[in-house]
């Protein structure tokens, strides 16, 4: 903890000492992970469990920007983020089930491109759509009230979407198409990839990539940062607040809307109350980057991902949720800021 | 921090304030005993008269009430957290979880042989229902004990992370009590707990559902009793300095971490002797009882009936229980027997969280202070919302605890 000092100032994050101390932590954690997955379980099954860890990571961490975005520009821990996912998971199924009538893999490739563009498009769109109908109407009043009230209309928000999608879809699982074959895998010594899942950590990338890009290189994106470090500021100098926080919820939504998409070509399945842990283990993940920060987020995402993977992988999967609370917690006590401090909102 | 002070009431001057408190209290004591005698008869003529007794059989009601005093006593006790220290918990079933299992652990031959003691094999019945009395403190010690555990590390952070913090908690308690199969039984929980027992008249019965009621009656009495006095001691007064800005209490030389952890571990007790009360009416505890569900609806109940108001918060637990298990139910059936077309196909009773969600967003946005409000803070949500320059205050509040921690 010596190597700390350096990084308790909030513009650290550009400062060398502090930047060696969490690449090392980083390398210290993935070296670990790697150890115990190799000695544990062979090279091959190793291998084909890093890319099951990194796929649910990708998810994860798709999810985790929400937070982490919403939390950095008005500090509000958005409870029913989690559950945007689920309705992700939800509107990108009827898309494919019920408007397009679809059941099982789509094996002819250009048709196979169209179909996920077409998806992820429209449940990107819907989603954007219902983030900021929510902001507009839930959040943007209690601006100005104490604390407590957005957290609870948050809570609010989500008892309101798990219900209406359990009205119309029912209490159980619903099936969602898996359009995506299951049957294309890559062959690596003896351990088989899933293309699949090359797919959805790609799209992860992408998408956390034009996000960084956005925030960092476009106008909007920098009226975004600058109302996350000061909104009263950002005012002045002309930036359209309500716009930028209702920009904010729009990508975050729909970077939820994306998990959605990817959950159910993974998965096959959606519930009404998939997004309660999803979105309890995306915050996890949002924390233990660094809240506030998009970079933090991502990497919180797939170490998330590795820990889940790793504890089923060694016959704890009933434990799963406890050990990434214990994680939570852990950091919450002895490094707040998250292992690659705040980047964003650099206020905290 | 290093503003460090004592709690103890021992201010210069303070002897004369102190007098007129007492006579304050005593006053309030006597006003709740007396206004819960008047409720607890009321609602007990109530199940005898129609139309009550056409909805279901007088026991039934008693039986009712009975299961709604639980709720009032976690209302009480989760108010005195988020109402009072302004302290969001999620995970407050956690706490009542953690009192059912205590006392489970006492009071049923199971729970004796992990801990070794036959309390019910050499005691009976009749005589070993009597260690139900003492089990009210010692689930409410250990309750508070998990309370301090979980809140020393999580509140000298911002408020936020505290309500993530005890929202995983409230989620891993019963994933712990349903995973360690061989000391809690798993899934099927632990059965055959003693009912309590007093002496002459020997164990409550299964069937007579009043000495439960009464019981019920005066803990919610007692509670309620402790809550206010708790208000207005000098600790009371520091919870709600600490609620309404927490740096101007910690400038004023209140201990913000041990206050809040002190009314975290209050809060946490009073779930603990709810739980231990419960699970002794229920004769069994299980994983299932203590989902999110449990902690969403107290919080429902407190937003709704006023948060800070303890009245307010026990009319709205009474009312959003009585709403949900009777109410609902009976529209259930009622449109099932009529077989109305649509209104017969809705499940009342799954529609109950769709209700919480929209009260609690419109409660938010319309009436922050609740259906009672707490008088002071009403004025408090008001004026916040009505200044325009308010939320910097609420923004930077707590950085400090932050850049210590790092």
């Amino acid at each position: 903890m010596t190597a700390l000092p350096a990084t308790s100032d909030a513009g650290s994050a550009r400062a060398p000492a502090g930047r060696v101390f969490k690449l090392l932590v980083l390398l210290a954690i993935i070296v670990g992970i790697a150890w115990v997955a190799v000695t544990n379980l062979g090279a091959d099954q190793a291998i084909e469990q890093l890319v099951n860890a990194l796929t649910r990571g990708a998810i994860y961490a798709l999810i985790a920007l929400g937070y982490t975005m919403v939390y950095g520009i008005i500090e509000l821990i958005n409870f029913a983020h989690g559950d945007m996912f689920m309705v992700g998971a939800f509107v990108s199924l009827t898309f494919l089930g019920q408007i397009l009538g679809l059941e099982g893999a789509v094996t002819n490739i250009p048709l196979l491109i169209v179909l996920l563009v077409a998806t992820f498009a429209f449940t990107m769109s819907i989603m954007a759509l219902v983030g900021v109908t929510i902001e507009r109407f839930a959040y943007k009043p209690l601006r100005t009230a104490p604390r407590l009230a957005p957290l609870i209309t948050a809570i609010g928000v989500s008892f309101i979407l798990q219900n209406l999608v359990q009205l119309v879809y029912g209490p159980y699982q619903t099936n969602s198409p898996k359009i995506f074959p299951d049957t294309w895998v890559i062959e690596v010594g003896n351990a088989s990839i899933p293309v699949l899942s090359i797919f959805i950590i790609s799209v992860a990338v992408v998408l956390m990539f034009s996000l960084q890009l956005f925030i960092g290189r476009t106008r909007l994106g920098r009226a975004m940062r600058s109302t996350a470090a000061d909104r009263d500021a950002a005012a002045l100098m002309g930036v359209n607040i309500n716009r930028t926080i209702a920009i904010t919820f729009l990508i975050g939504s729909a970077l939820a809307g994306a998990a959605g998409v990817v959950n159910g070509l993974q998965y096959g399945v959606a519930r009404f109350d998939d997004g309660f842990q999803a979105g309890l283990k995306a915050f996890t993940a949002a924390v233990l980057g660094g809240i506030g920060n998009t970079l933090g987020a991502a990497l919180g995402g797939f170490i998330i991902g590795f820990i889940e993977v790793g504890a089923t992988a060694m016959g704890y999967t009933r434990w799963g949720p406890a050990i990434v609370f214990g994680v939570l917690v852990i950091v919450l006590v002895f490094r707040p800021a998250g292992l690659l401090g705040q980047q964003l909102g650099e206020r905290a | 921090m290093s503003v460090v002070t004592d709690l103890t009431p021992q201010a210069a001057g303070g002897g004369r304030k102190r007098a007129l408190q007492k006579t304050a209290s005593k006053h309030h004591s006597w006003t709740i005993v007396v206004g819960m005698a008047i409720v607890g008869t009321l609602l007990a003529v109530l199940a005898y008269i129609p139309p009550f007794t056409l909805a279901q059989p007088s026991n039934a009601w008693i039986d009712g009430f009975t299961n709604a005093g639980v709720f009032v006593m976690l209302a009480l006790g989760l108010n005195l957290v988020v109402g009072i220290a302004g302290l969001l918990d999620l995970g407050y079933a956690a706490f009542f979880a953690i009192g059912a299992y205590t006392y489970a652990y006492v009071a049923s031959p199971f729970g004796n042989s992990i801990i070794g003691i036959p309390i019910v094999e050499s005691l009976g019945s009749n005589v070993g229902g009597l260690v139900f009395w003492p089990m009210l403190l010692v689930g409410a010690l250990v309750a508070a004990t998990f309370g301090i555990l979980l809140g020393a590390p999580t509140l000298r952070l911002r408020g936020d992370y505290l309500a993530i913090v005890t929202l995983g908690f409230g989620e891993i308690v019963p994933i712990v009590f349903l995973n360690s199969d061989a000391v809690t039984n798993g899934t099927n929980g632990i059965g055959g707990l003693l009912r309590p027992a007093l002496p002459g008249m020997g164990s409550f019965s299964a069937i007579n559902p009043w000495p439960y009621y009464v019981t019920m009656l005066v803990l919610v009495t007692v509670i309620m009793i402790l809550c206010y006095r708790l208000v207005e001691s000098r600790l009371g007064r520091a919870w709600e300095a600490i609620r309404e800005d927490e740096l101007a209490a910690a400038a004023t030389g209140i201990n913000t971490v041990t206050t809040k952890l002190l009314a975290f571990a209050l809060g946490a007790s009073t779930a603990g002797i709810a739980g231990v009360f419960n699970a002794s009416k229920l004769v069994t505890v299980s994983p299932d009882q203590f989902t999110f569900i449990v902690s969403f609806t107290v919080l429902a109940m407190v937003v709704l009936g006023g948060m800070g108001n303890f009245w307010g918060v026990a009319v709205g637990a009474f009312t959003i229980y009585t709403i949900n298990n009777v109410l609902l139910k009976t529209l259930n059936e009622f449109f099932d027997r009529v077989s109305m077309p649509i209104l017969k196909d809705i499940n009342f009773i799954e529609l109950q969280f769709l209700l919480y969600g929209l009260a609690l967003v419109a409660m938010m946005l319309l009436r922050p202070e609740g259906l009672f409000p707490n008088s002071r803070r009403q004025r408090e949500l008001h004026t916040e919302m009505d200044e325009p320059g308010a939320d910097e205050l609420m923004g930077g509040d707590h950085e400090l605890e932050q850049e210590d921690m790092r």
